[in-house]
């Protein structure tokens, strides 16, 4: 049985499996095995599908039809950048699982998205203080993921780059208004930016799995995007009359499955359906 | 004998072509799958299936799955099966893609064709340059809200992506 099955190319993802949680980034090599690739394709696809659920709740509640469409036609694309991710993810696992098992059937600590992006909409300011930050991030990301050596991860992310490009200018002129607007928005954008400024540090934290991925030519090192986003957000935030946060310390690892209360619930309310009719279909 | 195998894998690739050029998208009815340049590539396999390589608008555009499932019914109905449709990514589709005669049924529908960031954007009803942007997102992933300031009509324009 055992000689069989290392001899199918097909179970490739199989013999990586076993370690695999808690063994991820620990070696070299790790960028060269299906597992340690997953968790990586995990990381990115966790941050679209939390944005995109987030995002989705402004749906029918937003302060105006047209930020009604913009909010829901960026979580659609972010949507839509989760399930090609998610798909090759459930790939690279070969356990049989299907997109929707990863998206509905993982608990908050199989969960590997930066904090941010699951922090609470609050009002309008908090929202879209939160897209400008990691707007700006993702479209370091994918322009880095775009030359990536793994052709799965370059095709999303050449397509997802000039998405994302359109999605930073619709948060940007959105955060320029508010802090350049009325003292109430200025000050409640400010109040945001206070708030969810911690929260980006994680992004540009470094692990083993990151520099095993970087090190392959999968990724880029998140360290050269740090630069750019900065220089970036600073040009918005100096339009929009904000101003730069002090860096505080910070103790979230969205990215190892750590995460904060809001995380549980959100997952609660996106996979309710799954874990209650399991198996239910369209 | 060779030559009658050619023209006739040439015959079912041709004539599939024509179909395509029939196939609508679900949310732009006026343009086909071939004016927004979906199409990457058409072949035949040694299996003797016709494998069709469609590009997808947006990411998360909705109407993917449709404009595929309407390539698989337009080819099998047309009697072309077995058909084998599959996404393409890279590289990623452009709204340059979409062709001359694409652009001027879009303007002819209403809807102003993509135009580069920050250019001027053409009323589709009265040709007027004298426009401005109501809202960067529309009713599909694909269009953006302008009004004309000269004859007061808003309407809707293909974001270029």
């Amino acid at each position: 049985m055992s000689t069989s099955a290392a001899g199918r190319t097909s179970t490739a993802g199989r013999t990586s499996t076993a370690g695999s949680t808690s063994t991820a980034g620990n070696t070299s090599t790790a960028g060269n095995t299906s597992a340690a690739r997953l968790r990586y394709v995990l990381r990115i696809a966790d941050l679209s599908l939390v944005l995109g659920q987030r995002l989705g709740e402004w749906v029918g509640h937003a302060p105006a039809l047209e930020e009604d469409l913009g909010l829901a036609n960026i979580a659609l694309d972010l949507l839509g950048q989760a399930r090609l991710l998610l798909a090759y993810g459930a790939e690279l696992e070969g356990r049989g699982r299907s997109e929707d098992d990863l998206a509905f059937l993982r608990a908050p600590d199989e969960y590997l998205n930066p904090t941010l992006v699951e922090q609470p909409n609050g009002d309008f300011a908090q929202t879209i203080v939160r897209q400008v930050l990691i707007d700006a991030f993702q479209l370091a990301l994918f322009e880095g993921l775009a030359t990536s050596r793994d052709e799965r991860l370059a095709g999303v992310a050449g397509k997802a780059v000039k998405e994302t490009r359109y999605h930073l200018r619709y948060s940007a002129d959105w955060l320029i208004r508010l802090g350049d607007g009325t003292e109430e928005s200025h000050t409640r954008a400010q109040a945001a930016l206070e708030r969810l400024w911690p929260h980006t540090r994680e992004l540009f934290e470094e692990d083993a799995l990151d520099s095993d991925m970087a090190a392959a030519g999968i990724a880029p090192r998140l360290a050269d995007l740090r630069a750019g986003w900065s220089a970036e957000i600073g040009r918005i935030l100096a339009e929009a009359t904000l101003q730069r946060p002090a860096e505080r310390y910070h103790r979230w690892a969205g990215k190892r499955g750590e995460h904060g209360e809001h995380l549980g619930y959100l997952l609660a309310e996106m996979q309710w359906m799954q874990r209650t009719y399991p198996g239910a279909r369209w | 004998m060779s030559t009658g195998a050619v023209l006739l894998e040439r015959g079912r690739i041709e004539t599939a072509w024509a179909v395509l050029a029939r196939v609508e998208d679900p949310e732009i009815p006026v343009l086909s799958v071939l004016d927004l340049g979906l199409i990457r590539a058409l072949e035949e396999t040694g299996a003797g299936a016709l494998r069709v390589a469609v590009s997808p608008t947006y990411t998360g555009c909705p109407a993917t799955e449709v404009i595929r499932a309407r390539v698989d019914a337009a080819l099998t109905r047309a009697g072309l099966g077995p058909v084998e449709v599959y996404t393409v990514l890279a590289p990623a589709w452009s709204t340059d893609w979409i062709t001359a005669e694409g652009r001027s049924k879009l303007t002819a529908y209403g809807i102003a064709p993509p135009t580069p960031h920050g250019s001027v954007v053409i009323c589709p009803r009265c040709r007027s340059s004298d426009t401005e942007l109501l809202s960067a997102f529309g009713s599909t992933p694909c269009k953006a809200l302008h009004r004309c300031r000269a004859c007061l009509e808003p309407f809707e324009c293909f974001k270029c992506l």
